[in-house]
């Protein structure tokens, strides 16, 4: 035995989150009934020990340790329920003997971590991926007592390199990954050691996981001795660190002093081999060795600390795979716990809940799919030589025989039933998440104050503290807890200004406890709760949104992500009217950056790209429209029309490379929409107006246009389509028929022209168009039109004048204000006795008002 | 990735549409056409004999029954290696180990195998090199076609003897798939979606029951260990004539995928390239590698809907761009070069090529392929000339 023979403690050496290792575990606990279980994990959580055996307490967990007064500085130690480690600590509170933690305190590893920052400056200090990919690094301490190493001595991350460190929280997963898959020489010159790599590699296999599964986690227990595994696996270890030592982790040293002591503490207080450990492999032959007190003291002197609490703190599958970032390492979490938790037959079962999962789909799968399956996978395994299907046996032959060779529902057996969906509960017993006193610092710095009655706040943002509550009521938006709720703000409509209205609600203290899983400070957690979304979004508009509010809530860090997301789904959307609904939010947002003085080149860079997209599929995409679609078509352009002056202002500050020349561009677009037959009228209306408008088309030229669709070959409802798209939607393009009395002229004609059996069905639309106008200028172009064909033919008989004006004063009308005028001008004695000047002062007057008109 | 990719249809040759010769030359299907080197393209049990040979000599796993060779050395003879006592065995598919050890499996489990996938990603060639070294005999193929009658399937009928000497085993003409279950083959069916419904159907019994009912007979032919069926079809045919769930669930299905990596995909379509290009006697093309590199890189990028250096996210044509298309394009390039140009393969010579491959619906992909031009093509470095061919061409 391992224990009883050295007389010394019960060493057992695992593989963090093997279910194998766990099933070992608990036998051998059962075999040797230890009188206290000491585990691999930091000794503050020995007063959290206690609250493992609560009813509510549902793994998976991880302890939590964050530094007191810089909750982003934490580290994670997550529990499955097939952890070796969780299984002990049940074991122990099951049987009634303490359990204790005996690796370094977290006090040093968290005071490892800022020594780590502080010698690598471009580290960004409070992002989450940061404070979580940090927190990995005791996870992968997990990974398997060996490479674990990468874990245990903390930074990882760090010392991968700023690559590890420049794209939050995966690349901390990839170091962690690295960690595993023998990151040896990755990280320039430091060698580190994968010794499970190692093991594999003379045992014949290319894959150390799958050497590790095949040898330790797949063998049924041996009934004869359930210590024997431990020995071996010790072993083997031993004879890997005689070769290597500390494998490059030379921070093992000092951790594995501090557990020898602790080892040693409790032989005294329980007796020689009354003790079991239970910590990575790794370690076992380090805390077997024989040494002096007074050397481990030695070596444990003068550590950097740091005042740190701890927690736990609920955790979920996900996290505890590798492909979420924050990974503890294991890729199949649901897997193993499947592993652990049948009693028999576990491809048999595996597959049954595989073929439950896909029916539940809708996926026909039958009994006989099964059994196939089930025959596939063993073949496999025995064609490729293992005792036993494995997860990758068994994922061929799900997918060559129930998925039929397709990898989209395999993904969906993989997200729901590998991963799985698993999410740890903690009893509200647990002290509280640093999210909350996070929070609770920042509402005192901002003093703002937890009130149940609802107020309104303005703020003024151009001051520092209001920017700042600004900012924190939008991440806390960003987070679901909806403590303020923006309002319009009154009176005054500058982007420095802000209205919130502020309630606070007990349950948003539960609403704090549950974005605690996004971070540990407000910004980082809202960071996270951003990226997620951004990932998560349905819709490119969602996409546009969000990315505005990580603005408004100044989250810059996860704007390259939400940038990402966004490119990504611009390029994927085929609807025009999608991308033409996302570039409005995405300009007000550079330029609402822009007043903020926030970053937004790459906003700026996306902006233009989805214009770009926009120009090349707006014209087929108006192609062959009916009305609705045309109507909504029609508030696309005008929303891109708009969005792009405003892009074009923001381009005197240079925010975006060839604004300028996107409006040209846009104004081709336009050009090609007015000119195409098949499009909409009244697209082809707008196009032409705001051409008007631009002042790129001569009003000459589109008084023709006006004419080639007014035209006899035109079918009455698209003419009238062209009218609505032309002068319609409260555009002012009522006081342009006004003024220019061509334009109305053409109307006029065309309208009498219409034929009796058409007129009906035009009536409605052009009734939509003129109601929208406000009714004096109906007023006015009801008169116009009152005397209008009369005087319009007469005037293009006159040939060229000035449009809006007659070719004529009118002489009647200039009468009528002559008293005015000579008024104004101190002329009333003489006009009124000079009687012989009358025919000529009502002509002399109009010249004048003429001039003025002008 | 196999290192061929030819058109499916090239080998037709046996197929249960001529029964009539079939027949009389049981003994021997070979015997009466060319053998050896003479034949354009030699069976893969012809080509590959001594691999098979060696295979066979140092094999001592365990072999199923009346296999040729035991699963591990069938699934080295497909992924190449080297044996023992020296002998190189040439990979005959380069692409994921799984894909080949799923398919041998099946084989070995008596399930048949449905090897499905886009144009282009060597289905046929893996069948045949499976049947090849499962069974050492390729030729026992059925070619499914829209015309695909049940008699290819099942059995038809030597109406001269029938008339002669009423219905007798002898006057029976048996398909491939009937000879492969009595002799314990392996039998291949080519597009299996493109045979009618009906006519598919008709391999239910024989995938499930392990026999072929005789009615007219009153007997049977029952599958004897060893028989199994390898079937081809194409993703993109999918709806053509469906499987039905019946037919399905006696397939284990492995999808072949493209390329993983452009540098495999240069690979194979550079010597593919390169043996085309020798047997239409196209005078030789130097260095047509940049032009090779760059057409694989337009092809996949459109194809995974993602530049090479995964930044940015593409639309994707309806059409498949797999290798074959790329192979062709640069085969017609070459030849354009050869003949109308100055001899050394340029950016033009591909350019109508690769408008051709990816614009097939005149809408859709004609946006995409101007999306990506201006959006791709025309910002990269040292694409210029690429980049106004292609204008040239698309205008």
């Amino acid at each position: 035995m391992a224990g009883s023979d050295g007389g010394g403690p019960l060493l057992l050496g695992v593989r963090h989150h093997g279910p194998g290792s766990a099933r070992a575990v608990r036998a051998a606990l059962d075999t040797a009934r230890p009188l206290a279980v000491l585990i691999e994990g930091p000794p503050e959580a020995d007063a959290l020990v206690p609250l493992a055996a609560d009813a509510d307490m549902r793994p998976p967990v991880a302890l939590l340790a964050h530094a007191v007064d810089e909750p982003g500085r934490s580290a994670f130690w997550p529990f499955a329920e097939f952890s070796p480690e969780w299984v002990a600590l049940r074991w122990a509170l099951e049987h009634g003997v303490p359990a204790r933690f005996i690796d370094l305190p977290a006090a040093h590893t968290l005071a490892w971590q800022s020594a780590d920052e502080e010698q690598e400056p471009g580290t960004e200090k409070e992002s989450a991926g940061q404070g979580q990919g940090q927190g990995q690094e005791p996870e992968q301490d997990c990974a398997d007592g060996g490479p674990g190493a990468a874990a245990g001595d903390g930074p990882a991350g760090e010392e991968d390199g700023p690559g590890g460190r420049g794209e939050a929280g995966e690349a901390d997963g990839g170091g962690g990954a690295d960690g595993r898959d023998g990151d040896t020489g990755d990280d320039g010159g430091r060698v580190r050691v994968d010794p499970l790599a190692v093991l594999a590699g003379a045992a014949g296999y290319d894959d150390p996981e799958r050497w590790w599964e095949d040898v330790v986690e797949h063998r049924g227990l041996a009934d004869d001795d359930a210590l024997a595994p431990f020995l071996v696996l010790e072993e083997a270890m031993g004879a890997l660190r005689e070769v290597y030592g500390s494998g490059g982790h030379e921070r093992d040293l000092v951790r594995e002093a501090h557990m020898r002591l602790q080892v040693r503490a409790a032989q005294r207080e329980f007796g020689a081999d009354g003790v079991a450990v239970v910590c990575g492999a790794w370690h076992v032959p380090a805390l077997r060795r024989r040494s002096t007190v007074s050397a481990d003291r030695a070596l444990l002197k003068g550590l950097p600390k740091v005042k740190t609490d701890m927690t736990w703190v609920p955790w979920t599958h996900r996290r505890l795979a590798r492909a979420s970032g924050y990974g503890a390492g294991i890729e199949s979490p649901g897997w193993y716990g499947h592993l652990f938790g049948v009693r028999d037959r576990p491809v048999v079962r595996w597959m049954t809940k595989v073929a439950g999962l896909l029916r539940d789909e809708d996926r026909i799968v039958s009994s006989a799919h099964v059994i196939e399956a089930v025959r596939l996978a063993e073949t496999l395994a025995a064609m490729r030589g293992r005792p036993l299907p494995g997860l990758g046996e068994t994922t061929d032959a799900v997918r060559a025989v129930m998925c039929e060779g397709s990898d989209v529902p395999l993904a969906l057996v993989h997200d729901r039933l590998v991963v799985g969906d698993v999410i740890g509960e903690v009893p509200e017993g647990a002290p509280a998440v640093p999210l909350q006193r996070d929070l609770d610092r920042q509402r005192r710095t901002l003093r703002l104050k937890p009130e149940a009655l609802e107020r309104e706040i303005e703020l003024d943002l151009r001051k520092e503290i209001d920017a700042g509550r600004g900012r924190l009521l939008h991440r806390l938006r960003l987070l679901g807890v909806g403590w303020g709720e923006p309002v319009a703000s009154r009176g005054s409509t500058g982007t420095f200004r802000e209205t919130w209205r502020l309630r606070w609600e007990p349950e948003l203290a539960v609403r704090v406890a549950e974005a605690g899983v996004w971070g540990t400070t407000v910004l980082g957690a809202a960071t996270a709760k951003a990226e997620a979304d951004a990932v998560a979004a349905p819709g490119l508009a969602d996409v546009t949104g969000l990315a505005e509010r990580c603005l408004l809530a100044d989250l810059p860090d996860a704007l390259p992500v939400v940038m990402r997301v966004l490119t990504d789904r611009a390029a994927l959307d085929a609807d025009v009217g999608h991308l033409a609904q996302a570039l409005p939010a995405l300009v007000r947002s550079l330029r609402y950056g822009d007043v903020r003085g926030t970053g937004t080149g790459a906003l700026a860079e996306v902006a233009a790209g989805l214009a770009e997209r926009i120009f090349v599929g707006l014209p087929p995409a108006c192609a062959a429209l009916d009305a609705d679609a045309a109507e909504e078509m029609r508030g696309h352009v005008d929303a891109v029309h708009a969005a792009l002056g405003l892009l074009g202002d923001a381009d005197d500050a240079a925010t975006v490379p060839g604004g300028a020349a996107l409006r040209t561009r846009w104004r081709g677009v336009l050009r090609l929409l007015a000119a195409r037959d098949t499009i909409p009228g009244v697209i082809r209306g707008r196009a032409v107006r705001l051409l008007l408008d631009e002042g790129e088309l001569a009003a000459e030229e589109a008084a023709r246009l006006m004419g080639l669709v007014l035209s006899p070959g035109t079918a009455p409802t698209d003419a009238a389509a062209w009218i609505e798209g032309f002068v319609g939607g409260g555009s002012g393009g009522g006081m342009l028929l006004v003024h220019d009395e061509r334009l109305l002229g053409l109307v006029d004609t065309w309208l009498t022209a219409v034929p009796a059996e058409a007129f009906t069905d035009v009536l409605p639309l052009l009734r939509r168009t003129f109601s929208a106008y406000e009714s004096g200028v109906r007023r006015t172009l009801g008169e116009l039109v009152g005397r209008g064909p009369r005087r319009t033919e007469r005037a293009a008989a006159a040939g060229h004048r000035t449009p809006g004006f007659a070719a004529e004063p009118d002489t009647g009308r200039a009468v009528a204000v002559l008293p005015v005028v000579r008024l104004l001008l101190g002329l009333t004695e003489g006009g009124a006795e000079r009687n012989d000047g009358e025919e000529g002062a009502p002509a002399r007057a109009a010249g004048y008002l003429t001039g003025v008109g002008r | 990735m196999s290192v061929s990719t030819e058109p499916t249809s090239a080998e037709a040759r046996g197929s249960g549409s001529a029964p009539a010769d079939r027949s009389d030359a049981a003994a021997d299907p070979r015997a009466a056409e060319t053998t050896g080197t003479e034949a354009l393209r030699p069976h893969a049990e012809d080509a590959f004999a001594h691999e098979l040979a060696a295979l066979a000599a140092q094999d001592d796993r365990p072999r199923p029954v009346r296999w040729k060779l035991s699963p591990w050395a069938v699934a080295t003879y497909l992924l190449g290696g080297t044996l023992p006592d020296g002998t190189v065995i040439t990979p005959k598919y380069i692409g994921p180990r799984r894909i080949v050890e799923v398919a041998v499996t099946t084989l070995a489990t008596d399930r048949a195998l449905l090897l499905l996938g886009v144009p282009g990603t060597a289905k046929t060639w893996v069948s045949e090199h499976l049947a090849a070294a499962v069974s050492g005999d390729s030729t026992l193929i059925v070619q499914g076609t829209a015309g695909t009658p049940e008699e290819a399937i099942r059995y038809g009928w030597n109406y001269a003897r029938l008339l002669a000497h009423g219905p007798s085993r002898d006057a029976l003409v048996p398909s491939p798939v009937m000879r492969a279950m009595a002799e314990g083959m392996t039998a291949r069916v080519e597009e299996l979606t493109r045979i009618p419904a009906d006519v598919q159907d008709s391999l239910i019994t024989i995938l499930s029951e392990k026999t072929l009912p005789i009615p007219e007979l009153n007997a049977e032919t029952q599958a004897v260990r060893g028989f199994n069926l390898i079937a081809t079809a194409n993703d993109r045919d999918r709806g053509v004539n469906d499987l039905s769930s019946a037919l399905r669930r006696r397939f284990n299905t492995v999808v072949l995928p493209l390329p993983e990596s452009v540098e495999a995909e240069v690979d194979i379509v550079a010597r593919r390239v390169d043996q085309i290009g020798r047997s239409l006697d196209l005078p030789g093309v130097p260095d047509g590698a940049t032009e090779i590199r760059r057409v694989v890189t337009v092809l996949r990028e459109l194809r995974d809907g993602m530049t090479s250096d995964g930044r940015t996210k593409l639309k994707s044509p309806s059409g498949t761009l797999s290798t074959a298309e790329a192979i062709s394009v640069v085969t017609n390039g070459l030849a354009l070069a050869a003949h109308f140009g100055d001899g050394v393969l340029r950016a033009g010579d591909v350019a109508a090529g690769i408008l051709g491959a990816v614009v097939r619906d005149p809408a859709a992909d004609r946006l995409v392929w101007q999306e990506y031009l201006e959006a791709v093509v025309r910002e990269r470095d040292g694409w210029t000339d690429f980049y106004r061919a292609c204008r040239e061409v698309s205008a």
